[in-house]
């Protein structure tokens, strides 16, 4: 499509009053700052529960008072009871799932910088942006409403297969309101994503600046855009699955229900429902869903990268973009990985074996272009870089373990083992938080004017890189044993000798924990001490960098800018803005 | 200076991973099922590549990251640029993926892929939260229909038998524990009665999931006589952790011995 000229222009005028400049306030910058913010609020909350599920693996008549006091039930005197540990293992992989990992790296920074990378003074829709983050906000206060009800927070883990979580609390306790609450959070949730989906996809269309053609998009512009194409698929698929369930719950249908359920000796009402329907249709928003958290993360690291090894990564912008959209299109036909030991047709196992594997491809490609960009660099060790090369070390190890679960037959003994909570915690959790700590150490400047303490960044990333591997290597190298995920407690006989390195993890992750509060630290020190920041601290070349930190409103002053080339304009110590009109060095 | 710690790091992380594996710190324990060998087989293979390219990444990512640190004037790109970087993703994992489908469908397809043989041990099983019961068919080698609004933890009619009714039912023998004779094909039937499950005997690498509302079938033969745990792996309640049961292997004669102890017990 060829570029737009005339719409440089502010589309809106300058906010006006309090209300309207930081609460309910259409700047795509201050929706970037809210989601950033919620996510961050999000991600304690569920590092929290994920303590106090180590304490209780690790030491299971542990006391943990705020656990008393939070929930009476769930935890008499302080004492995690099993049913509880399932509810809270629920809510930390929804709140790191949903509000933390798709929603920082995606509709955090890419609120707040992809209309400056295209040149654009706002999202296509800044109302439309400014409901996709209240809808967000109640979906989380839905979700974190879970705590306070009297049944608690649901149990049947975040992906909440049927028929244990449609039945209601004949299924046991965890079943009552904590589900319906967990339904509708989730339903709003994809709202919210397919409203910004939408608004990131138009905006990359139309709205960039005069020269901005695809091809001299900033990367991590590229991954946003991919990655709004795929949430708009996938969203649009768990958002009726939540609903039916929801509706399952309330009112009585039959959709993921069979008929003929005993529970208490009681015969259940409903029938004709299909437990794998809702399977397949979770799993076919699942799947594509960690490729929508890895995705942006991709491009953020890919963004970063060529700032501070002043070089283009190698294959310029067209490999690795290749590479993020395949990845996105296959990321649709997987899914059936998940069910390998479901019941479904062992011969539809190898329709959708033989893809995963094949997923590697563009994956391995996006690493070679990462690892080999590296070579020949001048390596500049800021914190971002740390983070980035963290990034493709812990996504290295992550995507080893896929070829494990990738095919049916090791998949039949490792399915279901920490083995798997190891791999996915690399491949899409850990990966994607570091990428996001790469995109807030690199983009904080930017967003608050204010440069982060780099000697506490470095210690933060040093003690959250050996923290995280000794976790996850633990974890997932156990599961080579067989043990059992989401037990709240080690009582089969070949469980009971891990113990020990039960508590290592237990206590790694309590020191990792413990390095994120210098890290919290450092924000909110350096969000009102820290030096101011110049426009460009990192001698960077794409259009964020092009203005002043944090930008005005409109976001360059009334300047309407012209682009020349694309955003890898670097050699060694010199480089080139996007808008330098005659470029010295020859970059892509 | 950071380069080098990180490269350090990351060397370190890879010995202490391979020197795991390669030592079985923690491992599969023993394979007592006829078709187990296919799939350690096939895992071993996996565990060759996938380690290689583990190692490999992580020791090249040290490498540059610890040569290229530090400012220089001028940069350069690997020689060849990306092609040979995409040429070798294609090639050798393409290659490596593609051997990978064709042998681990062999070995997915030898166990999933046939049928069970005829002379099978029949065994059915019933989940629920948050224990198994298992049901062998009797004398009469045929089993008694099921009657869901039968079924009454109470009256200990785990199944929902109608033994007034139901001839075939009446000699049905229901047990808290399975046996089976070694070497000898089994069959089971998987069916719950409320939420999902699943069988996961980690001995015989079987897993297999209990879907409500289907009848699933495994089949496989136990080659070692023993006593192996049955865990529940599928997310079921709150009881999840403790369901668990046990898989008694015996001798062709210890088992018609047991079974006729049942049978009397019931």
């Amino acid at each position: 499509m060829a570029e737009t000229t005339a719409h440089a222009a502010v589309h809106h005028a300058p906010p006006q009053g309090f209300i309207r400049k930081y609460i309910f306030s259409i700047d795509h910058k201050v929706i970037g700052i809210q989601y950033t913010t919620l996510s961050l609020v999000a991600a304690f909350i569920g590092m929290v529960l994920s303590w106090a599920m180590r304490i209780h693996l690790a030491w299971p008549n542990a006391h943990i008072p705020i656990l008393g006091w939070l929930s009476p039930n769930g935890a008499p005197g302080g004492v995690m009871t099993p049913e509880y540990y399932l509810s809270l293992m629920t809510m930390h992989g929804t709140i790191m799932a949903f509000f933390v990992l798709t929603a920082a790296p995606m509709a955090g920074y890419g609120n707040f910088m992809l209309p400056i990378q295209v040149g654009a003074a706002d999202m296509a829709f800044p109302r439309l942006n400014m409901a996709s983050f209240w809808v967000t906000f109640i979906g989380f206060l839905l979700a974190c409403a879970t705590f306070f009800i009297p049944d608690g927070p649901p149990l049947s883990g975040w992906t909440a297969y049927a028929p244990l979580s449609a039945v209601g609390s004949v299924a046991g306790p965890g079943q009552g309101w904590g589900q319906n609450l967990w339904g509708l959070s989730i339903a709003l949730f994809c709202v919210a994503s397919l409203l910004g989906s939408l608004n990131f996809i138009v905006t990359t269309l139309d709205l960039r600046t005069k020269g901005m053609k695809l091809s001299r998009m900033a990367l991590s512009t590229w991954a946003w855009f991919i990655n709004a194409w795929v949430s708009l698929l996938a969203f649009a698929v768990l958002l009726p699955t939540c609903l039916l369930l929801v509706l399952d719950r309330l009112a009585g249908t039959s959709f993921f229900i069979p008929g003929g359920l005993v529970f208490n000796d009681q015969l259940q009402p409903h029938s004709g429902g299909s437990p794998l329907l809702f399977q397949h249709l979770f799993w076919f928003f699942g799947h594509p869903e960690v490729y929508i958290i890895i995705l942006p993360a991709f491009g953020i690291v890919s963004h970063i990268m060529p700032t501070f090894i002043r070089k283009p990564l190698v294959g310029g912008w067209k490999v690795i973009t290749f590479a993020e959209i395949a990845v996105g299109t296959l990321s649709f036909v997987v899914w059936g990985h998940h069910m390998f030991v479901s019941g479904m047709s062992p011969y539809m196992a190898m329709v959708f074996s033989v893809p995963t594997l094949f997923i590697t491809i563009p994956s391995v490609i996006a690493v070679l272009v990462w690892v080999f960009s590296l070579y020949g660099a001048n390596i500049r060790f800021d914190t971002p870089l740390l983070y980035s090369l963290g990034f493709i070390s812990l996504f290295i190890t992550g995507g080893i373990g896929g070829f494990f679960l990738a095919q049916p037959s090791t998949d039949s003994y490792l399915h279901a083992t920490s083995f798997v909570v190891g791999h996915f915690h690399f491949t899409m959790g850990l990966s994607a938080i570091f990428a996001t700590f790469a995109g807030f150490y690199y983009w904080f400047p930017k967003m608050f004017g204010r440069m982060l303490n780099e000697k506490l960044g470095k210690l933060h990333f040093w003690l959250s890189f050996i923290g995280v591997y000794c976790v996850f290597i633990t974890m997932q190298l156990t599961g080579m044993t067989g043990a059992v995920r989401r037990y709240s407690a080690l009582v089969d006989d070949f469980m009971v000798p891990l113990l020990p390195a039960y508590r290592f993890m237990t206590i790694a992750a309590l020191l990792l924990g413990a390095a994120q509060l210098i890290f919290l630290y450092n924000a909110i020190w350096s969000r009102f001490k820290g030096p101011k920041a110049p426009d460009n601290p990192w001698g960077a070349t794409t259009l964020e960098w092009d203005t002043t930190s944090p930008p005005p409103f409109d976001n360059f002053g009334g300047r309407q800018l012209i682009v020349y080339h694309g955003p890898m304009q670097y050699d060694g110590e010199k480089s080139e803005m996007q808008t330098s009109p005659a470029p010295s060095i020859a970059g892509t | 200076m950071a380069g080098k710690i990180f490269a350090v790091l990351v060397v370190l992380v890879t010995l202490a991973t391979a020197y795991c594996v390669i030592a079985h710190v923690w491992w599969m324990p023993i394979d007592i099922s006829l078709h187990g060998p296919k799939i350690d087989q096939q895992l071993e293979e996996t565990m060759w590549v996938a380690g290689l390219l583990f190692i490999a990444g992580q020791i090249v990512l040290a490498a540059f990251v610890f040569l290229y640190g530090g400012a220089k004037s001028r940069t350069k790109q690997i020689p060849g640029g990306a092609k040979y970087l995409v040429i070798f993703a294609f090639a050798i994992v393409g290659l490596e993926v593609l051997g990978l489908s064709v042998v681990g469908s062999k070995a997915w397809g030898a166990v999933y892929f046939e049928a069970p043989d005829p002379n099978s041990l029949h065994i059915d099983v019933q989940a629920g939260q948050f224990a198994y019961y298992f049901r062998y068919p009797g004398p009469d080698g045929t089993f008694g229909a099921l009657h869901p609004e039968l079924i009454s933890e109470a009256n200990q009619n785990y199944f929902g038998l109608d033994i007034d009714h139901d001839a075939d039912a009446k000699d049905d023998i229901v047990t808290a524990e399975i046996a089976i004779p070694v070497n000898k094909p089994i069959l089971l039937t998987l069916h719950s009665k409320d939420v999902g499950h699943s069988f996961d005997v980690r001995e015989l690498r079987v897993q297999q999931d209990f879907v409500p509302g289907l009848v699933i079938p495994i089949h496989f033969t136990a080659t070692q006589t023993g006593r192996f745990e049955i865990v529940c792996t599928q997310l079921c309640g709150l009881g999840h952790y403790n369901m668990k049961a046990y898989l008694n292997v015996l001798s062709q004669a210890d088992y018609e011995e047991w079974l006729k102890k049942q049978a009397a017990m019931q």
